[in-house]
């Protein structure tokens, strides 16, 4: 049985469909990869799984339960993690705060799992008195996913977790989310930086117009010439 | 040596008088705020309504805090306390919430503030007319003379029961509030959810017992404000409608949204409102004989006259935002 499936889901804001029919599926322990041109619908995608966002057709469903327009609170409960790709942060609060907050829904599990994602995160302990607006964008997001690691998910949904970063920060993200998953964590992922994406997906989900391009492995869709020709600059 | 006792008196003790109270209204309006996102209106008639909580439970039970040896009025704060944040509560599920939920404007609860102000004024000189009264009721107000042992100085430092109350609540429910926000988990999540509420709701945080706390501590402290400057002054319905427009002014140089910034600015409004009334040539008319004789230390040096002193919070909030657009504290923008 898949984590997560989600099959010829249509949805939008309003009376708009941005989401014209995408399909992903990934196992459980599996990186999902999604990306594509602006304006695809790959951040709406992610919201829909998360029920930010009305889905009109089609159906998603995490391990057998359809959770189609399920609540997001509820889905924290059932073990969904997200991390926006703004705000995603309590800029006020200092880091331990922020990760304390992620599980707010389970406290006698706080002190082990800020165990767990500090070896993780190690800066993140270092600076755990800090005020999370301080930290630069790098910690910033590591704050962010540590967050959403708070409640132990099997399943993490990132929203362009290396938007706006720089190179350092950015291998050093790919290879947290890495070892997030090596921890039996499924991740599903937008990015823009497609092809180091690709580099440590399982499953690759290339969107255009709301709709799935191509979907194959990683490995397989940065071999492809079509796809690189179109979606990943040559 | 007795004009400094004078401005002992007059500034220093009328300013944190005034301050405390001011603060303790504007904590409650800055959380509202924070987690809301709208001025609450209202709130200077949260205060009088628990004010008029006290004076019915006095009345009923007159004398009552004797045995314990402290003011009835005290005594019976802590049950007004209760009642007006269930007022509190109530007044959002009836008039606010419904709002919320319909995802209106900000400015739309504002404006329910205002409707939920006159309700209140209206219901509170209906069963209380418009005359004054005192919190005391066949109790004496103490007044404390303490005598400086000073050379040169013969009048005392007074200092009335109420003030003495007052300070120690102020200085009570700042350290609470402190160790709520900054220690507890409910706590936690109500800064967060002030920083960022979309996060604080995928968070899987209960939102809805933030809102609820929120108007809990806003009502138990407005009923305190409200007990306290009766208790000093003397109860009337449109009571706290006069301190409403320094209590906001408080609100918003301390950065609205700003728990901290709240206290602040409630002490630096009661203070520099203090100072601003304040006879100045009482302390300089001392200096005099060092003076040359042409200059004179005139009979009053106040810098705005008693009956302008509602014009200070105006001008302390425009000094401020000039030099701090968003306040002392960076305060939040909607």
């Amino acid at each position: 049985m898949p984590l997560l499936e989600a099959t010829d889901v249509h949805g939008g804001y309003g009376g708009m469909n941005i989401l014209n029919g995408v399909n992903i599926s990934i196992e459980k322990d599996e990186i999902g990869v999604i990306i594509g041109p602006n304006g695809a619908g790959k951040s709406t995608m992610l919201k829909a799984i998360f029920g930010m966002l009305n889905v009109t057709q089609g159906d998603i469903v995490l391990r057998g339960q359809s959770i189609k327009n399920t609540l997001p609170s509820k889905l924290v409960q059932q073990g969904m993690g997200f991390v926006p790709q703004e705000k995603n942060i309590f800029p006020s609060l200092t880091v331990q705060e922020n990760l304390e907050m992620g599980a707010y829904i389970h406290p006698a599990r706080v002190p082990a799992m800020l165990e767990q994602v500090y070896e993780f995160f190690p800066p993140l302990k270092e600076k755990r008195r800090q005020q999370a607006g301080e930290l630069s964008g790098g910690q910033r997001q590591m704050v962010a996913m540590g967050r959403a690691l708070m409640v132990e998910p099997s399943l993490l949904l990132l929203d362009e977790p290396t938007a706006g970063l720089s190179p350092l920060y950015m291998n050093e993200i790919f290879n947290r989310v890495k070892e997030i998953n090596k921890a039996g964590v499924g991740v599903l992922m937008v990015e823009q930086n497609a092809k180091q994406a690709l580099a440590i997906a399982d499953k690759g989900f290339v969107l255009a117009a709301g709709q799935n391009r191509y979907t194959d492995t990683g490995e397989a869709l940065l071999n492809d010439p079509e796809v690189a020709k179109s979606f990943l600059g040559g | 040596m007795n004009e400094f006792i004078f401005f002992i008196n007059n500034v220093v003790i009328s300013g944190a008088v005034a301050g405390s109270i001011y603060a303790l209204g504007a904590i409650g309006i800055t959380l509202i705020f924070s987690i809301m996102r709208f001025a609450h209106f209202a709130h200077a008639d949260m205060m009088t309504f628990g004010a008029f909580m006290v004076f019915i439970f006095t009345a009923m039970f007159p004398g009552s805090g004797a045995a314990l040896g402290i003011p009835t009025p005290i005594l019976m704060l802590p049950i007004a306390m209760a009642i007006t944040a269930v007022l509190a509560i109530g007044l959002d599920n009836a008039f606010y919430k419904p709002l919320r939920d319909k995802g209106v404007k900000p400015i739309v609860l504002v404006i329910a503030s205002l409707g939920v102000t006159l309700m209140l004024q209206g219901i509170i000189r209906m069963f209380a007319g418009t005359s004054s009264r005192s919190l005391y009721i066949g109790e004496r107000k103490e007044i404390y003379r303490l005598e400086v042992p000073m050379e040169g100085i013969t009048r005392p430092i007074v200092i009335t029961d109420p003030q003495i109350w007052l300070i120690i609540f102020a200085i009570v429910a700042v350290v609470a509030l402190h160790f709520f926000l900054t220690r507890s988990r409910l706590g936690k999540a109500m800064r967060a959810m002030s920083d960022n509420p979309d996060l604080a709701e995928v968070s899987g945080i209960n939102t809805r017992a933030v809102v609820m706390v929120t108007w809990v501590i806003a009502g138990a402290l407005a009923a305190v404000a409200g007990t306290m400057l009766a208790m000093d002054v003397a109860l009337q319905p449109q009571l706290s409608f006069f301190i409403l427009l320094p209590i906001f002014a408080a609100t918003i140089v301390g950065g609205v949204g700003q728990p901290y910034g709240a206290i602040a600015g409630g002490y630096l409004v009661g203070f520099v409102e203090t100072l601003s009334v304040f006879n100045w040539s009482i302390l300089l008319r001392p200096l005099q004989p060092m003076l040359p004789e042409a200059l004179e230390v005139p009979r009053n040096l106040a810098l705005v006259g008693t009956e302008y002193k509602i014009v200070v919070p105006f001008f302390i909030l425009v000094v401020v935002l000039i030099w701090r657009p968003t306040g002392i504290f960076k305060g939040k923008v909607i």
